[in-house]
């Protein structure tokens, strides 16, 4: 065995006992590969999801019905392109080590080895989804970052002290918009009926898989060693449908899955699994609207490489 | 012009608040595409603050008894709008919800010279006849502030660096100059409007403009221009298409039902 092996060997033992009494780790210090990797996969994906996140949402921001609820959702979707460059600020850090910068992150995506989060591959095609968005998938985005605001990695976890005080904002944006449609029009009500039935799936899906035998991979494992996060996949998305099936009920929108229901003796929620392979498919970025999302991402990009190129030249 | 305008500040609070709805949906549009994600973040905010300042206006006419805010940004036709042509004009080819072809120096002329012009008339409302307008411009002034800022700093750069970027920053500004002639103008209420000392004259703002221009135009080695006489002037209800093709769309949702509460 040669000393730098010794060496990494020591490292690595230092490095899970400041894990395991709770130490934080910062940027510069020394961080075994596969904790750095799985942080690069993890960040980067939240921040290039924040960021593909407000394609779906933009398309109701001029359609916003009045103008208080214009100004809603304008501040809603800025606060959100802001976590995304936060986030990638973060992890702009981990893979420079790597000889990588945003560039690279950008292409990534383009090349499908970087994913976004598979919920913003879906159509928003009503104002109901517009508001189910703020109200659903944000509350959902805040049980899982809540789960991570304790990470063993210090940056993130104090990126996402910030975001999650936003996320409530938002979360409480959507509901405003929700309540209004609920207590509106018979077509009002609809429309939130409308959108609920079609976002079940990918409310579902949200947590991603319970384990890897559903999809054939999953990071959580890896994540939970490291203390990033403390939960699972399905103990979060236990925790979504304790939190809001009750109050989807209560405003008198009915979940399109009749098998619902919660089970004392194992004080778990019974539920139609979702169909795990329409997840592959978004996971391959083979979903409804993740070849569109990309091309606009793309489409605007290469159309604004001249602006990239003019602010980085030296002039005189 | 026979006509009389018998309050002249509801129509000024048109052409303010209608400049500032365009102006603003045209940024919404970008959201997303901007250059980097940095500017989109400060773009956005720009964008959300200028809706605020259309609010305000909107509601100050509701106010005056001109109908409920909400109508008034969303179902006046075209026919009816006061704002600039510069204001409506597209951001490019394509439409949002598709793939669009978007121009960033178009985007940084338009707004440089939109908030400038934008600044010279606030700056001149503060001292307003009408209270609750000078109010306003104090409020909006502040936030103004930064997005002059902002878009100075965007068009000195892209103006000065190279070779391609001051070609296509000469191009789109020569777009945005040329639909710049009803900018300053009040149209047809002109002469109500100065005379009730609600703003200073065109011209008096125009030449200020001139003056508070000159050393940008300086730093990029153009020539300070001058706006030609109007093709359509937008403060009379003359617009182009794309006006109500924009209007449209953000009234999409509101339309759907008028009396239900959003």
């Amino acid at each position: 065995m040669t000393a730098d092996v010794l060496l990494e060997k020591d490292l690595q033992a230092q490095f899970e006992e400041r894990i395991a009494r709770g130490d934080k780790i910062e940027a510069d210090d020394w961080m075994p590969e596969e904790y750095r990797l799985a942080l690069i996969k993890l960040i980067s994906m939240h921040g290039i999801s924040e960021i593909m996140g407000a394609l779906p949402e933009k398309e109701w921001v001029p359609k916003a019905p009045t103008l208080y609820r214009k100004l809603g959702i304008m501040a809603k979707v800025q606060d959100e392109m802001g976590h995304g460059q936060l986030l990638l600020r973060v992890a702009e850090d981990l893979i420079k080590p790597l000889g990588k910068n945003r560039e690279d992150l950008m292409q990534d995506l383009f090349a499908g080895r970087l994913k976004f989060h598979n919920v913003f591959h879906m159509a928003t095609k009503s104002w109901g989804d517009a508001g189910l968005i703020g109200w659903l998938v944000d509350g959902a985005a805040i049980i899982t970052q809540t789960n991570m605001l304790n990470a063993s990695y210090a940056p993130y976890a104090r990126a996402l002290q910030r975001i999650c005080a936003e996320e409530v904002f938002h979360a409480q944006h959507g509901e405003a918009i929700i309540l209004a449609l609920a207590e509106g029009t018979p077509e009002q009500k609809e429309m939130v009926q409308d959108a609920l039935n079609r976002w079940w799936e990918a409310l579902l899906f949200f947590f991603g898989p319970p384990s890897s035998d559903t999809t054939g991979s999953t990071k959580q494992d890896i994540t939970i060693k490291y203390k990033i996060r403390i939960n699972t996949n399905e103990e979060l998305r236990q925790g979504f449908l304790s939190k809001y099936v009750p109050r989807i009920k209560s405003i008198g929108l009915t979940i399109p899955d009749p098998t619902l229901r919660f089970d004392e003796e194992t004080e778990k929620w019974i539920y139609q699994q979702p169909n795990w392979e329409n997840f592959k498919k978004i996971q391959r970025n083979e979903g409804p609207k993740s070849q569109e999302r990309l091309k606009l991402r793309r489409t605007s990009y290469d159309d604004n490489a001249w602006v990239r190129e003019a602010l980085s030249a030296r002039i005189g | 012009m026979t006509q009389k305008y018998e309050n002249p500040v509801v129509e000024l609070l048109f052409q303010l608040a209608d400049d500032d709805y365009l102006f603003s949906y045209r940024g919404s549009e970008w959201l997303g595409l901007a250059p980097h994600i940095e500017e989109d973040v400060a773009f956005s905010s720009i964008t959300q603050d200028t809706m605020g300042h259309a609010t305000v206006y909107y509601r100050l006419l509701e106010g005056l008894g001109l109908g409920v805010a909400d109508t008034l940004a969303h179902m006046r036709p075209a026919t009816e709008r006061k704002n600039s042509i510069l204001v409506e004009r597209p951001n490019g080819e394509g439409v949002y919800m598709e793939t669009p072809r978007y121009d960033w120096a178009y985007a940084v002329a338009r707004s440089y010279i939109y908030t400038t012009a934008k600044k010279i008339k606030i700056d001149s409302l503060k001292s307003s006849s009408d209270q609750s307008l000078a109010e306003a411009a104090v409020k909006i002034s502040m936030e103004l502030y930064y997005h002059l800022l902002h878009w100075k700093t965007w068009f000195v750069q892209l103006f000065n660096s190279t070779e391609d970027a001051r070609n296509r920053m000469t191009k789109a500004l020569e777009k945005v100059i040329a639909d710049c002639g009803d900018l300053f103008s009040y149209g047809d209420a002109a002469t109500e409007i100065t005379n009730a000392s609600l703003i200073e004259s065109e011209q008096v703002l125009l030449n200020r403009w001139t003056e508070y221009v000159k050393p940008v135009f300086e730093t990029i080695k153009v020539a300070v221009p001058t706006f030609g006489k109007p093709e359509r002037n937008g403060r009379n209800g003359e617009h182009t298409k794309e006006l109500q093709d924009a209007i449209n769309t953000m009234s999409e949702v509101y339309r759907t039902d008028l009396t239900a509460a959003w």
